[in-house]
Parts: structure tokens; sequence; C-alpha cells
């Protein structure tokens, strides 16, 4: 067992945890922080897409001790039921997802593509650093329409 | 995954002397390939020596006509270098094509080739600016590096700290991505620095990177995507497998070698 502590959505977090625990599976059952999903497992689906250090990554192919000291964000840092994230408002208001299960890592990617990219996304850059995520689903036009209108929402905050 | 043990080095020689005690240890560092290779236990190290927090593994300077970027240093940030993008654009470029977003902010230089994956990019980009590799015990220039496809130079306990590229006159990477896992079939970086050219072709040998002497001296007289007209590679030595086949890729290298070339040479 090794010993990690890392600040979790604003507040630290201790624990005892085997050295191979995933960070996706240490967010997920240890935290119980559930929005982060497991969709592949391997790398390539987006669906565990969280930030640490204000950097967006795949939390399956992160090891949790590795994270000894850093600031992770999950989906549910973000924002809340009653107050959604401009981002999360504009997925639900152009109906950028279907079943939800993409939505958490679209979601914290589209994020990261703003905080790089800056405010006005065109439809060309958005599918290009959307690279890392898949829906099986919507299809992705409306999520392509989601992160443009997030993007310019995120703005006005 | 299997079990292993898990060690966090602060610096180079601590993990150094963590690789000598345990054989069969391996050198964490960004992750993106090691832990899915672990994960489908293909690899089962009894040891992971991380070097995400070890001092003075990451960073890019200029030092007098060199590049010189740190192990450590994240895809995402070579990618993003004012450094780099100003010297070496070519290598920028080719960081801000691996993977996706979320690999390349973890994914690393030292990482990638320390591998050598057969279809990695960075391999391409160290032999054709004829780089050299600092590790903690000594300088190998790129050309002794690679050993064919997973095999480096690298021995026990040797780490990489970091890469110095010289700074070329002209170049350029360009590579045809699988269109399913995006990982290069042919990916081919063309540089010339005074008198001598360069190529380097990844992800077609089934050795690894190479450099393609049919391609250099077509350019060595002149530097332009016309000398590459009618240019054969030979297909012994390609890898056939179920994405191409040897031809095709023997077809495909000198047709990227020419877009790479056009793009070096343009502006
Ligand atoms: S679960 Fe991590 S990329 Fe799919
Ligand atoms: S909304 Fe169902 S996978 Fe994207």
């Amino acid at each position: 067992m090794a010993s990690v502590t890392m600040i979790v959505n604003g507040k630290e977090v201790t624990a005892n945890v085997d050295p191979r625990t995933l960070l996706a599976q240490f967010l997920r059952e240890h935290l119980h922080l559930t929005g982060t999903h497991v969709g592949c497992d391997t790398s390539q689906c987006g669906a565990c897409v969280v930030h640490v250090d204000g950097r967006s990554i795949k939390s399956c192919t992160t090891l949790a001790v590795a994270c000894e000291g850093a600031s992770v964000t999950t989906i549910e840092g973000i924002g809340t039921p009653e107050h959604l994230h401009p981002m999360q408002a504009a997925f639900r208001e152009n109906h950028g997802l279907q079943c939800g299960f993409c939505t958490p890592g679209m979601i914290m990617s589209a994020i990261d593509i703003v905080n790089r990219k800056g405010h006005q996304l065109d439809e060309h850059t958005i599918r290009e650093e959307l690279e890392g995520n898949i829906c099986r689903c919507t299809g992705y036009h409306n999520i392509v329409k989601a992160v443009a209108a997030g993007a310019q929402a995120m703005a006005a905050k | 995954m299997y079990a292993f043990s898990y060690h966090s080095p602060k610096t180079v020689r601590q993990a150094a002397t963590l690789l000598g005690k345990n054989p069969d240890a391996k050198v964490l560092a960004g992750g993106q390939t090691l832990l899915p290779t672990m994960k489908q236990r293909l690899a089962s190290p009894s040891a992971l020596v991380d070097l995400g927090k070890a001092e003075g593994l990451s960073g890019i300077e200029v030092k007098g006509r060199n590049v010189v970027i740190g192990a450590m240093t994240r895809h995402a940030d070579v990618a993003t270098s004012a450094v780099v993008g100003e010297a070496i654009p070519a290598l920028a470029a080719l960081a801000g094509g691996i993977g996706d977003p979320a690999v390349r902010n973890r994914g690393t230089i030292g990482g990638s080739i320390a591998n050598n994956d057969p279809a990695a990019d960075y391999p391409s980009a160290v032999l054709a600016l004829n780089a050299t590799i600092i590790t903690n015990k000594r300088k190998i220039p790129a050309d002794q590096f690679f050993q064919g496809m997973f095999s480096t130079a690298l021995e026990e306990g040797e780490v990489i700290v970091k890469v110095s590229f010289p700074i070329p006159s002209k170049a350029a990477y360009e590579k045809f991505p699988n269109p399913a896992s995006r990982y290069a079939m042919v990916g081919v970086f063309v540089a010339k620095k005074g008198s001598e050219t360069r190529v380097a072709v990844t992800g077609a040998g089934s050795d690894g990177v190479f450099r393609s002497a049919e391609l250099e001296a077509a350019l060595k007289a002149r530097f332009n995507p016309k000398s590459l007209d009618g240019v054969k590679v030979k297909a012994s030595g390609l890898n056939s497998d179920i994405h191409a086949s040897s031809e095709y890729r023997a077809h495909l290298i000198p047709v990227i070698a020419k877009r790479a070339v056009a793009k070096a040479t343009a502006k």
C-alpha cells in the first residue's frame, strides 16, 4: 500500500491505496465520485477525462499515486444541479447528450479547450480538439454546437 | 495490472539507485504507453520508478545552436513552446500531433524515445535532426540510439535526462495516420542543416525508425519536392500488417516525404 494526498474539487484527501490504483478508480471507488466514467479503459474514449493541475488528462491512464500533491477537478467540482457550469448548461441547451455516458469527459475536455484556445471556437478547431473523446449515441453535431456555445457563455461569466 | 511497488525518487541519482536495486523495475514517465501495456498484462514490472517528481527533468532552453528539451517535458509543452516554435517549428508541430490533447498533457519526450515504438512520432525527429540523447551516464548520438523496435542503446539503470536538437535550416514532419488509431502508418521527418540532409521514416520499418538512403541521396543535390519525382523505396524490410502491405508503405514513403519537403521549403 502507498499513501497519497491530493486535493480533489478543493478538498484535501489522503488515502492508503494499492499503487496500481488508477486515478479513475480512486475517484470512483474510494471517493465515490462516480461522475467520472470509464468507457474503454484503453485511453481512447475520453469518458474519464479530469483536470490535474488545470490540464485535462485521462484518469484511466494515470496512477492515483502519481497525483501526490496535485489538484484534481472532476465533473462534480465544476457546477451543481442548481447552478450548472456554463458548459454543462450549453450541453443541455444544445441537446449535446443522449445517454450522457460520454458527457462528463466531453465537458471536462471542452473546458480545457476553452482554457487553451479561448472563447471563440470554430467548428474545425472543436472537432480536432475533441479527437480524444468518443460519443457513441448523440453524434458529434450537437456536441460541437454545445462546445461553441459553452465557450462563449464562459466568457460572459 | 499486476501488483508492483511504487517509488517516487526526488532526483535522477535516486532513480538510478532504485533501478539498480530492482532489476526488473521500469521507469514511469508520462505512462501513456507503459500503463496501457501493464493493464493488458503485456508488461509486469515488479517496481515502477516514477520520474514525475524527480527534479531538473523538464523544461526547454536554447543552448548555442541547439534546442535542449528535458526528458519529462510533456508533448503539450513542446507543442506550445515559443522557443521550439521559433527555432524548430517542425518539432513543435510533431509534438502537437501526437495522440490527443489529454494524452499530450501526460506523455513525455523521454518516454517516447526510450520506448522506441515503431509507430511513434518523436524517434523520427530525433534521428532526422541528428539529436543527442543525454542520459545520467553519457551522451548518445541519435544514429546509435535506436536499435530496432522497442529497443535502444539505453543500459540497465540508464535514464534519459534531456535531448539536444541541433537547429536545422529547414525541417518538416508529415504523417499518414491510420484512420482509426491515428498512429502513423508512415511518418517522414526531413531536415536540412548546412549541406547535410537527413530523412527519417517512422511507422513503416519492421525494425522501427530508420533513415532512408534513397530519399537522402535524392534530396542531397537539391532540397526540393521535385527531387523526389520517380524515387522509389524498396518494400523489403517494411511492415506488412492488417493496416497496410509493405508495398503500400513503400509507395507511401516518397509520397509523404515529398509533402514534408514541400512543407519545409514553403514560405
Ligand atoms: S476510459 Fe479513459 S479514455 Fe476511455
Ligand atoms: S451521449 Fe451517449 S455516448 Fe455520448
